[in-house]
């Protein structure tokens, strides 16, 4: 004990006790915890996803309820990261650059989509955009554009879900940004919109792509909203494991399951990468 | 980056469209749905939140949720201490699981738990029903909250610095003792803040929950999936009444989160001017 209070590099020394007991003790049970809760639902996906071998696992993607399946989830998302992206990134920007009224409030209401039930989502915009409605029966009568039980309904559920992602990872490092880093471009005379390319996007990049990359993976995983408003019209792939799961054809869910892991352990791993790039610029 | 007053029109077009955004994505259908629920007055509303069914299914909700918080609160804290504390082989790559819940889709997670415990499972038959029962929604719960108290906890346990815990053990404090009087202190707004998130996600989780729970009436049917229910059975007064209570309760998680950010801010301001 004496040894290190007294060490000159104090915090090394507190970290790398020798192990006793009690170390031992809670490092296991924080591993078993993460072993029992996450490791093992893990693996009984991906071996489930095998356990019938190759063959069986690509019959069980390729039949055409379940490829639709992936490829609507895979759209819907992809759309929804792209325009959230675009808007998220203005919206962080407009929240740290300027002074507005209202700025407190709606920066706290950012987080409603993450703070409200995603099937509460779902009740939400059925209301809103039901035919009886002045949007709904707009958009379906004047645009031709039919909301609930279609994909504009699943995009539109997406969006609501994924909003606060690109904000909240974008916001900091706007935050964080010297201020000469941007007065510099606009005493040579560079326009808000040089700065903005030249100087200020660089530096987003790692961040909007989390966000963007995080966002994705979150609406690939949506089902709360999605049933709701798609009212199983619009099959996405967490549907679709749904009605299989729910009808007891195991050996079909084990496919699409273990297709959307992959693309989530995909995204997991590109966000990894980019923060390790990001710490070690 | 500096905050300055919009004067040019290009500044107040981008406040513009954040706004607009904003309002037409989820400010019209949070009004919606007000109205909706209030539609027909305010008598038939509260007769349906005091049906006996939906008083259970708040029950279940509330209840396993703070079950859920208990057993991510003390876990997830003694999972951040050992990865910020401990040295040991594997430890990024445990480091990594703690995400995982995340990116995996809560009906994933829940298909994963009937593969394991179902009728035809790796484990069954357990020696008390988990699937299709009360057991089986505790670990949903559980598993889908459970990264927020780990990821609150970790950057400000990974930030504390060593010296007023070796002055502690200077003057003969237990590990315990040292813990509960100069560590606890420090990161219990972070641990708070890991609490609120969990019990809100925990209370509005439904995809695991139905497909772990099978949305029994009266017995593992929750607060999420009676809405479901209500919509199937087109009981509009139901759904939108309970939305609009679970709609009211995220609205108080979202004013805790900011309270707690800004104490959290605060401190980072008062250890700065100091």
């Amino acid at each position: 004990m004496a040894q290190a209070v007294f060490n000159p590099s104090g915090r090394a020394a507190s970290r790398t006790q020798t192990p006793s007991y009690g170390v031992w003790g809670l490092r296991l049970i924080a591993l078993s915890y993460l072993v029992i809760f996450i490791a093992i639902p893990l693996f009984v996906v991906n071996v489930q996803g095998l356990r019938f071998g190759w063959d069986a696992f690509w019959r069980s993607i390729s039949r055409t309820e379940a490829a639709n399946a992936i490829i609507l989830s895979v759209y819907t998302s992809a759309f929804m990261a792209v325009v959230n992206t675009v808007i998220g990134t203005l919206t962080a920007y407009v929240l740290v650059r300027y002074r507005f009224p209202g700025k407190g409030i709606f920066n706290t209401l950012v987080d409603l989509p993450f703070a409200v039930p995603t099937l509460v989502t779902g009740v939400m915009l059925v209301i809103l955009y039901g035919p009886q409605t002045i949007i709904g029966s707009f958009l379906q009568n004047e645009l031709g554009i039919r909301v609930l039980f279609n994909t504009p309904g699943v995009i539109i559920a997406l969006l609501f879900v994924g909003y606060p992602f690109v904000i909240r990872t974008v916001q900091p490092v706007l935050l964080n940004m010297e201020v000469y880093q941007t007065e510099a471009a606009q005493t040579i005379g560079a326009s808000a919109w040089t700065t903005f390319w030249r100087v200020i996007f660089p530096v987003l990049r790692p961040a909007i792509a989390t966000g963007a990359l995080l966002s994705f993976a979150r609406s690939m995983g949506e089902f709360g909203s999605v049933i709701v408003v798609a009212g199983g019209r619009a099959v996405t792939g967490t549907m679709y494991i749904y009605t299989r799961v729910e009808g007891g054809d195991m050996q079909a869910a084990s496919g699409v399951s273990m297709v959307l892991l992959l693309i989530a352990f995909g995204v997991t791993i590109a966000v990894d990468l980019l923060q390790w790039r990001r710490n070690h610029a | 980056m500096r905050e300055i007053k919009p004067r040019t029109f290009g500044a107040w077009l981008l406040i513009g469209i954040a706004l607009i955004y904003a309002t037409v994505l989820f400010i019209l259908p949070m009004i919606a749905i007000v109205q909706g629920a209030f539609a027909n007055g305010i008598e038939p509303l509260l007769e349906t939140l005091s049906e006996p069914s939906v008083i259970h299914a708040f029950q279940v909700t509330f209840v396993l949720s703070l079950g859920a918080v208990l057993i991510n609160a003390l876990l997830g804290l003694t999972t951040a201490w050992v990865l910020v504390r401990h040295r040991f082989r594997g430890r990024k790559l445990f480091d990594a699981l703690v995400d995982i819940p995340f990116v995996f889709s809560p009906v994933i997670a829940g298909y994963a738990m009937i593969v394991l415990f179902g009728r035809d499972g790796w484990l069954a038959p357990p020696i008390f029903p988990i699937v299709f029962a009360l057991p089986g929604i505790l670990l949903a719960k559980t598993f889908v909250s459970l990264p927020f108290v780990t990821r609150e906890v970790q950057p400000v346990l990974d930030s504390l610095t060593p010296e007023p815990e070796e002055a502690a053990y200077t003057i003969g404090a237990s590990r315990w003792t040292t813990f509960r009087r100069v560590i606890l202190p420090e990161i219990w707004t972070a641990l708070l803040y890991g609490i609120v998130l969990t019990f809100a996600r925990a209370v509005g989780e439904f995809g695991a929950v139905s497909v772990v729970g099978g949305n029994i009436e009266g017995y593992t049917e929750t607060a999420t999936s009676f809405v479901f229910r209500a919509m199937n059975d087109r009981n509009n007064v139901g759904a939108y009444g309970v939305s609009v209570l679970l709609g009211v309760f995220s609205v108080l998680i979202l004013i805790i989160m900011n309270l707690l950010r800004r104490r959290m801010t605060q401190g980072v301001r008062d250890v700065d001017s100091a």
